[in-house]
């Protein structure tokens, strides 16, 4: 890890600091991903070609579709809540030691920007913001 | 989407409100116009650099880019649309909501964060980034101005058929009048306040259109002593039949309209990440972190605010009926509206009218400012001047192109006035789903992707989604087609997602896999460590 040159992309990008940010990111995204899609389709799927299924009452007025429809909503909710813990602990300070030693070793500043994008730099500020 | 159908066939039938005090309407909608104008000044005192005007300085906090993004994507047609499929379809206008709610995930789990890092303006710096710059680039700009166009032509359209309802203005005439007034004030605000003074458009019209929403769902739930159920069964029984409870009164009929359900859910799901103007709102925040906090505050936000239509749309079945609501001008949009009024009478009626032109209003500001970035940005600066362009000179384009940008609008508006537009939105999500998404996807995650592999995606995706609408019941031979006599259809279905989705992914990876040009690895080294750690990606320029 000491032996990494941080200011070259390749060389971070081989590195098993890198390596360990990377497979921390997508072990996490890539699974919750195939899960929320496949569980939406299936409802959409369900709702279009099992319509009674749907309709098998529960409590009240209150039928399976609506509770499976509102469980969309809670599944949503609580993934983004898991994802944001997860990252926040597990991603955001692996990808914050690498930043810190990659700004340290001069890597990806404006120079290169300019370069592989043939952006035009904005320059200065222009007082604060509310 | 058949959401705005009604909305614009509504702008020829020549109806006017009759509820409501239209004079009050217009009142509370110049209290808006005003407390708007004077964000967009001040803004635009703060717009000096092309950051400014395209990044709003990179200094919109998540929560305050969040708002901004829930106004952004909380459409007229999310509003009176959804409130009003529920009111009459019951069950099947859920579906909608369900599928524009979970399509966040894919912003917040695979994009926002990663794209911010990367990025600059607009989303072609992202997918050129390690690719050939200048075929990418105009092939992204190319999708992102179709998809702008379509959705601002259908926004456009809708604000006449809107003015008719809520206004009582029923002539022609009158309704091209109140297009151009909208657009020229919403070239006025993006010309200049930039995107600083959309994003402050859009923040409030996201608080009052979640205030509006919030307080009828809760006053109309104390009616029933929060108690949903007692809403459901009220529903029903105005209805006379427990079948609104359920699924399949507006896709139902057959397999095909049960499989244009299914496309139309596959294209809101993976559209919604792929919407250039919503891609553009995660430039806006100074780090990957507030990029990603942005999301999860606009899907509370958002998902808040499709469980109140949830509640307003039953309710508008129990208090005002489906019967009532058909037969008002405006059909099933007018279930928000004059639920408004059997609640608080013309003062909430007013109010929430104001809301909804609010909200066309901020949503065509929003499409505005990217097609403006896109040509400006894209095709203006990097392309043609290949990036020799000046701050000064990026503005200049910009500018320029808003107010050619808006003019087109108002005229595309006003020629689609009492044309059945409705299709361009579910158009629009359905290109951005096969045109933007599974190049944005491999270009972030997959290696072997070339500068072919984005080209057949993007192309193939873009083309095939028309292409496809080209040769749809959309236009030949259904009831609600342009060409109703002539049956030309050779796509049975309505929306392309289902066959142009699944084709570009698979484009994306033959192009890529039969690539013989090799791409530069050390582009690709730099843009997956970029969009991991962010480094050197542009901060906030104010401080």
């Amino acid at each position: 890890m000491s032996t990494t040159d941080y200011s070259d992309f390749q060389a971070v990008q081989r590195s098993d600091q890198f390596q360990t940010l990377r497979r921390t990111q997508r072990s996490f995204v890539f699974p919750l991903t195939v899960v929320f899609l496949i569980w939406y389709l299936a409802f959409v799927i369900v709702a279009a070609f099992a319509p009674e299924f749907m309709a098998i009452q529960v409590f009240g007025n209150i039928n399976l579709g609506i509770i499976l429809g509102l469980a969309q909503f809670v599944t949503t909710f609580i993934i983004t809540g898991a994802y944001v813990s997860y990252a926040n602990r597990k991603i955001d300070p692996l990808a914050t030691d690498l930043r810190k030693s990659m700004d340290s070793a001069g890597a990806g500043i404006e120079e290169e920007l300019t370069d592989n994008a043939g952006y035009a730099t904005s320059d200065q500020g222009s007082g604060e913001q509310s | 989407m058949t959401l705005l159908a009604t909305l614009n066939a509504q702008a020829e039938e020549g109806l006017s409100t009759e509820v409501g005090n239209p004079w009050v309407n217009i009142a509370i909608f110049l209290i808006f116009v005003a407390i708007t104008l004077f964000a967009v000044l001040r803004a635009s005192k703060k717009t000096k650099t092309a950051t400014d005007f395209y990044a709003g300085g990179r200094s919109f906090t998540g929560t305050q880019n969040g708002t901004a993004i829930a106004g952004d994507y909380l459409s007229a047609a999310s509003f009176l649309g959804i409130v009003g499929a529920i009111a009459i379809y019951g069950y099947d206008g859920f579906l909608y909501s369900i599928g524009f709610l979970v399509a966040w995930l894919v912003a917040l789990l695979l994009v926002a964060e990663m794209l911010r890092n990367t990025g600059k303006f607009t989303m072609a710096d992202v997918l050129s980034f390690r690719l050939r710059q200048r075929p990418v680039r105009i092939a992204a700009a190319t999708s992102t101005l179709a998809i702008s166009v379509f959705y601002l032509l259908a926004q456009m359209a809708g604000a006449g058929a809107l003015v008719s309802l809520l206004l009582g203005i029923d002539s022609g005439i009158g309704q091209s009048l109140v297009i151009a007034v909208v657009g020229i004030l919403m070239i006025f605000y993006v010309f200049i306040g930039g995107m600083k003074g959309t994003t402050w458009v859009q923040i409030i019209k996201a608080t009052l259109l979640l205030i509006g929403v919030g307080i009828m769902s809760v006053w109309l739930l104390a009616l029933f002593g929060f108690n949903f159920s007692a809403i459901m069964g009220e529903a029903a029984s105005v209805a006379g039949t427990t079948d609104i409870l359920d699924p399949g009164q507006q896709y139902g009929e057959s397999t095909l309209t049960k499989m244009d359900f299914i496309s139309l859910g596959l294209a809101l799901v993976l559209g919604t990440a792929g919407l250039p103007h919503v891609l553009m709102r995660f430039y806006t925040v100074p780090t990957a972190k507030e990029a990603r906090k942005s999301v999860v505050w606009a899907i509370w936000l958002i998902g808040g605010f499709y469980l109140c239509t949830l509640v307003l749309g039953f309710g508008a079945a129990a208090i005002v009926g489906p019967e009532a609501i058909k037969n008002a001008p405006g059909g099933e949009n007018s279930a928000a509206p004059l639920l408004a009024y059997e609640l608080g009478g013309s003062l909430l009626l007013a109010v929430i009218a104001a809301v909804a032109f609010a909200t066309i209003l901020a949503v065509v500001a929003g499409l505005t400012i990217t097609a403006s970035a896109s040509f400006a940005h894209d095709i203006y600066g990097q392309v043609i001047k290949k990036g020799k362009l000046d701050t000064k000179g990026e503005m200049r384009a910009g500018r320029a192109t808003v107010v050619v940008v808006g003019l087109l609008a108002i005229l595309g508006g006003i020629g689609a006035q009492g044309q059945n537009v409705a299709f361009l939105v579910a158009l629009a999500f359905a290109v951005a789903a096969s045109a933007n998404l599974p190049t944005i996807i491999y270009s972030l995650f997959w290696k072997g992707f070339t500068t072919r592999g984005a080209l057949w995606s993007m192309y193939g995706g873009l083309g095939s989604s028309i292409g496809l609408i080209l040769v749809s019941p959309v236009l030949w031979g259904a009831e609600s087609s342009f060409f109703p006599d002539a049956d030309l259809a050779l796509y049975p279905l309505t929306n392309p997602g289902i066959v142009s989705i699944p084709l570009s992914f698979l484009l994306g990876w033959i192009g890529s896999k039969t690539s013989k040009v090799a791409e530069d690895v050390s582009k690709q080294a730099e843009m997956e460590v970029r969009s991991l750690t962010g480094v050197g990606a542009e901060e906030a320029t104010d401080h």
